[in-house]
């Protein structure tokens, strides 16, 4: 990991940048978490470096763009995947654009999930921050010509392969949870996600149906303090 | 100046505190405790609410030296928690601001212990893991309201510990999660538990069934009790620290805060402190006093909203048994 240079540390992982095999390339390492029994961070990483691999060669087969993936390093905890040079997250997109490239981002958004969800890929983890924007001519703008643009899912540390309208109703829920809590017009994104999610599945009707009951546990779970 | 009365009884604590200003004049309360193996029902923890009340009420205005009619505001738990104890204190303090002539507030209790662990830490805007018996939540300000980033989807984690602390048969006083924290510190082998996050929440239900079909087997094989309660805490703090964890990095925050009865919890706070290090952010924590649930916190949360310009009709003082943290809107607070 000579010449990567650190430029992130999220929440599961230090993102390292830099060339291998002459490509640009991002380093996911999943280091040690301190706070965690050793054992128990070991198994946990292990599972979701394979997870997150298995997803994205999943994605791949069905045509959902996720970044490449080039080396898994279990011993040092790595993944080495393809790093877009001209990228901004949806949630940092959303902040600054238009109304109307927020309108069509958010369609295809549902649209993308449509297409992992039929494929029975659950992310686990959705967020307007796992998702990227990418500049598919590799120019550093975003915010002039949307048919430019690609949407690129990322971190598939909690994904699993599960047909269950279940699993696909709270991976819905879990994004409507992180756009209401971050965004300013929450229902008009995801109202407009869920539009596109439809239109591009077949067995919607049980997910949706599914993710009214989940927001209804949502609420019930309120008891005692 | 502000000086406000908080009667807080929704779940088996029953506390009144006064406070002036941010200044603590009293916090008192009692504790319904059950035998080992059982937990606490509403009619019987009312029962004990109704006993208690006015002897606790007397402790908490000897004790801050103030005459009531000095008290601006009478505040009270409206909500969330158990019907029959929270209608208990509600009538106590319903009945005092009538005999005292004052204005009557019924404040969240998620919102009082948000708020008393921000006054007395000092976090500015901090994320917030709310912890106790009966709630679960990772929490964060936005848009004027205390939005729920991620909870549990099923049983609290407090809930989970006292449940597991039955299968044991561990002694409720003075709360099972304390006893299963001082069994946990001996604890030497760690039993691999499910492990249940989903995005940011987190399911507590299947590692107590797993206890509960288990727990037996286990301490035959030659885990302790003690490597039981072990493994139960790291398996669950570690899922609390790392949602919330996932929320500090969503919403860009470099503070950390800790509320709720399960908060006292010394190995939590010690894993929170952890990441919170690695990460570049500060950990906010308060002791037993304002963690578990107390009368001051509502005092507190109401003397802010009263402040703010906030006035309850008689008829709106009621209770609510399902009351969520995003259903206030912060009118208090100016960011």
């Amino acid at each position: 990991m000579e010449n990567f240079e650190l430029i992130k540390q999220g929440a599961e992982a230090r993102i390292f940048k830099g060339l291998y095999l002459g490509k640009p390339t991002l380093i996911k390492q999943r280091f040690e978490k301190k706070y965690r029994y050793p054992d128990l961070d070991e198994h946990l990483t292990k599972e979701r470096i394979k997870a997150e691999s298995r997803a994205i060669v999943r994605c791949k087969n069905v045509g959902i763009e996720t970044p490449a993936l080039y080396l898994i390093d279990l011993k040092k905890r790595c993944l080495y995947m393809e790093y877009f040079e001209h990228s901004i997250t949806a949630k940092e997109f959303i902040m600054e654009a238009s109304n109307e490239f927020i309108e069509k981002l958010s369609y295809d958004i549902g649209a993308t999930l449509a297409k992992m969800h039929e494929n029975n890929i659950i992310h686990g983890d959705l967020t307007t921050s796992n998702i990227l924007i990418v500049n598919q001519f590799g120019e550093k703008c975003f915010f002039k010509d949307y048919s430019k643009l690609k949407l690129v899912l990322i971190d598939f540390g909690l994904a699993h392969i599960d047909n269950s309208a279940e699993d696909k109703g709270v991976d819905l829920y879990v994004l409507e949870r992180a756009i209401i809590s971050i965004h300013d017009n929450p229902e008009k994104i995801f109202g407009l996600i869920l539009k596109a999610y439809r239109k591009n599945t077949n067995g919607h009707n049980n997910v949706i149906a599914k993710l009214d009951e989940v927001r209804l546990r949502g609420r019930k779970r309120l008891v005692v303090g | 100046m502000v000086i406000a009365i908080g009667f807080e009884g929704s779940a088996n604590k029953l506390g009144i505190g006064i406070i002036k200003d941010g200044e603590v004049l009293s916090n008192c309360r009692t504790t319904y405790i059950t035998p080992p193996g059982a937990g606490f029902l509403p009619k019987e923890t009312a029962l004990h609410h109704r006993e208690n009340v006015l002897a606790v009420l007397k402790d908490a205005i000897n004790e801050s030296k103030i005459d009531v009619k000095d008290i601006d505001v009478v505040c009270y738990t409206k909500g969330p928690g158990m019907g029959a104890p929270l209608a208990t204190v509600a009538v106590v303090a319903r009945t005092v601001a009538q005999l005292w002539n004052k204005p009557l507030l019924g404040v969240n209790h998620c919102i009082g212990h948000i708020e008393m662990g921000r006054i007395i830490t000092g976090a500015k805007n901090p994320t917030i893991l709310y912890v106790s018996g009966g709630n679960t939540q990772v929490i964060a300000f936005c848009r004027k309201r205390y939005r729920i980033v991620g909870e549990t989807i099923d049983i609290a984690v407090g809930n989970c510990l006292d449940r597991f602390a039955r299968i044991l048969k561990l002694s409720n006083a003075p709360s099972p999660g304390y006893n299963i924290e001082q069994l946990a510190k001996k604890g030497k082998k760690c039993v691999t538990l499910p492990y249940c996050v989903k995005g940011m929440d987190v399911s507590f239900s299947g590692i107590l069934t797993y206890m509960e079909e288990r727990a037996a087997t286990l301490l035959k094989e030659g885990y302790t009790e003690e490597d039981l309660c072990f493994s139960l805490q790291e398996h669950v703090f570690a899922m609390l620290v790392e949602t919330s964890e996932r929320a500090l990095a969503h919403c860009n925050s470099t503070e950390m805060m800790i509320v709720g009865g399960v908060g006292c919890n010394e190995r939590l706070q010690e894993m929170m402190e952890i990441m919170c290090q690695e990460r570049g952010a500060t950990l906010f924590a308060t002791d037993e006093r304002y963690c578990i649930d107390n009368g001051l916190m509502i005092a507190h949360a109401g003397a802010e909203m009263y402040k703010s310009g906030i006035r309850m009709k008689w008829e709106d003082c009621t209770i609510l048994q399902r009351y969520r943290t995003d259903a206030v809107e912060a009118t208090w607070r100016k960011d």
